[in-house]
């Protein structure tokens, strides 16, 4: 029965590989409770990163244009979202669908200017269009951002479904929920997760189907695609489009677990970030940048939170002469030193495994099988002795 | 027989440099047309605009009756001409399959096409008809092999075959030996000539006599940007002036 079972499953088949991806991501605040990054907050920020990095790898990885400025794309989710709450209504749903229906706006004007160029050249136009963008979210739309203060809640928003629904005045400010469901904590933490397994199955559709096959081939040789009778740009456009409405997803759901907008979210140094993140696990892999994610948000929320006393606790089992040495060495790498660790992770990566932590896995996995084959030839050659 | 690509009149200039001076040429449905001429006569600069990759100063390109000039590449591959390239123009990333692949979703999907729910592991059709082709070029074999990483002459061969799967009313073989080695090319002389018998019309560009006289039935011969000589490879072959301005010099060697 088992084995019947394991014979039908292999991950060339779609079922099967999301079904592995939802147990792992529905199953992340058990195993992720060793490492200490069980807590709901920290499970948000994976999910909601992790659709973002999914995205960014769908331009990125597929079509190989790099975007700088796809920030700007989880910037205006974050702000529809949280014009939605105040407008409207404090149900999530209206408000991460809008944010991914605006984003899908900003991403077709934004990527119709930047892709008329290719190479390092759209990579600065996208970086000029979002500075453009921060720089306008901070200054002059102040009315629509709130520029530096950043768009907040109030109790004098007028919220016309809820008052119309009869929702009654409350006490303070009213929390975000997805049909009473509270958005904070676990719960807050699995509904990103559902966005998240549904963003990775579009992804997997995408990286599987022929248009996906088209993207990889833009990158590979893009005058031979237009020679061979495709119009590229509609396939370019497509593909930055689709990977803002991810971002802008990413943006709704930030809003959605926590209530406010600033337009530090749309500033480079985040669109930096996915593209750090994305080239740390493997770009145009399908796991690669939830790997990335993995690794950058942990450094960023647990290594910065070690100090001088938490190492010590770490190495007292040791003589405390050796214990001090550690400790005076380490502490430059942890805590606020944490950019220093990630910094020379991230060298590490470029120069020695360029296709990034999945290039390191697939070697791994090869020398595995390899030596599992190795193994079993030895056994037969016994085997063959012994009779 | 009907004309298949009329080029009237064309003339190309570079700076001061003339490449093309007023070039007529009418290709006929069915036949393999040789261009030859010496280093820099202008026969890459003729290729490109017929192409849509240079738009001649003035003179006209019509195929299939349809005006070319100014046409985008992937317009003038839908409309039927395709083209092979010198230098082999492939994707070096992708398998030899997936090259192939692509040239057939052209074909089936048209210039865009917005699919991304489609299963590409489900193309059992295309799938078969990448692999005839890539057998068609003797390279089924290695059909899972990086295409970046085999030799020069097999991916002029697997360009050769991303041509064919297009099934295109005119292929243009821009010197499809040059750099291969004698055995390489008798191979690919041998191909073209099975190509030739399914009635597909082509142009070739090439050096080698052995190659054009062994598969031409019409040439001409461009030099300086004009076009001095065209006839039947008996006719070509005995033409003084030809003689003087190429083939006497290749005889001198």
């Amino acid at each position: 029965m088992i084995k019947s079972i394991l014979e039908k499953f292999s991950l060339e088949k779609n079922s099967s590989v999301m079904l592995v991806f939802a147990a792992v991501v529905l199953s992340a605040p058990i195993w992720l409770t060793p490492f200490g990054a069980n807590y709901p907050d920290l499970l948000q920020k994976f999910a909601i990163f992790g659709i973002f990095a999914i995205g960014f790898n769908i331009l990125f990885g597929l079509t190989g244009y790099l975007s700088f400025g796809h920030a700007v794309f989880l910037g205006v989710g974050s702000y529809t979202a949280v014009w939605v709450f105040k407008l409207f209504t404090m149900n999530v749903l209206p408000a991460v669908m809008l944010s991914v229906a605006i984003a899908a706006v900003f991403a077709l004007l934004i990527g119709y200017i930047s892709l008329r160029r290719s190479g390092i050249y759209f990579s600065i136009l996208t970086l000029a269009l979002a500075q453009m963008s921060y720089n306008l979210a901070y200054s002059v739309l102040t009315p629509i951002t709130s520029g530096e203060t950043g768009l907040q809640l109030s109790s004098e928003d007028p919220r016309y479904i809820d008052s119309l629904l009869g929702a009654g005045v409350q006490e303070g400010l009213p929390a975000t929920n997805f049909f009473g469901m509270s958005m904070s904590g676990y719960s807050g933490f699995y509904f990103c997760a559902i966005f998240l397994i549904l963003a990775f199955y579009i992804s997997l559709k995408i990286f599987r189907s022929p248009y996906g096959l088209k993207l990889i081939a833009i990158k590979s040789n893009q005058k031979r695609m237009l020679y061979t009778g495709f119009n590229t740009r509609p396939y370019l456009l497509s593909a930055f489009v689709i990977s803002g409405m991810f971002a802008g997803l990413a943006g709704g759901l930030m809003a959605a677990t926590d209530p406010l907008a600033g337009a530090e979210r749309m500033q480079w140094t985040a669109s930096g970030e996915v593209v750090l993140m994305t080239i740390l696990g493997g770009s145009g892999t399908l796991i690669g940048p939830l790997l990335g994610v993995g690794v950058i948000k942990y450094f960023e929320n647990i290594f910065s939170a070690l100090n001088e006393t938490s190492l010590r606790e770490i190495f007292n089992f040791l003589p405390d002469v050796v214990a001090d040495f550690l400790v005076s060495i380490t502490h430059v790498f942890v805590g606020e030193g944490w950019h220093l660790t990630l910094g020379i992770l991230f060298m590490l990566v470029v120069i020695f495994l360029p296709g990034g932590i999945m290039q390191g896995v697939g070697i791994f996995t090869r020398y595995y099988k390899k030596k599992m084959t190795e193994l079993k030839s030895e056994r037969s050659v016994e085997k063959g002795k012994s009779q | 027989m009907s004309i298949v690509l009329e080029i009237k009149g064309v003339n190309k200039t570079f700076g001061g440099l003339k490449a093309l001076t007023d070039v007529n040429l009418k290709i006929e449905e069915g036949k393999t047309h040789a261009i030859i001429g010496p280093n820099g006569a202008g026969k890459s600069t003729l290729l490109n605009c017929c192409i849509g990759k240079l738009i001649p100063d003035s003179g006209s390109v019509t195929f299939n009756g349809q005006d070319m000039i100014g046409k985008q590449p992937y317009e003038i591959n839908h409309a039927g001409m395709v083209r092979v390239f010198q230098t082999p123009e492939i994707f070096p990333e992708l398998s030899l399959l997936e090259n192939v692949v692509i040239p057939a979703l052209a074909k089936r999907d048209g210039i865009f096409k917005f699919n991304p729910f489609k299963m590409l592991s489900n193309e059992t059709e295309i799938h078969d008809q990448a692999m005839r082709a890539l057998a068609d070029v003797g390279l089924d074999k290695f059909h899972q092999k990086n295409a970046g990483s085999i030799s020069r002459g097999d991916k002029r061969r697997l360009e050769l075959a991303m041509g064919l799967i297009q099934n295109p009313t005119l292929l243009l073989l821009d010197e499809p030996t040059a750099g291969m080695a004698r055995h390489d090319t008798n191979q690919t002389i041998d191909l073209l000539k099975k190509i030739k018998d399914r009635g597909m019309t082509k142009i070739i560009i090439e050096h080698d006599m052995h190659v054009v006289f062994s598969l031409a039935d019409h040439i001409s011969v461009l030099a300086q940007g004009c076009i001095i000589a065209s006839g039947t490879p008996d006719e070509i072959r005995n033409n003084p002036k030809v003689k003087e301005a190429y083939l006497g010099e290749t005889e001198d060697e």
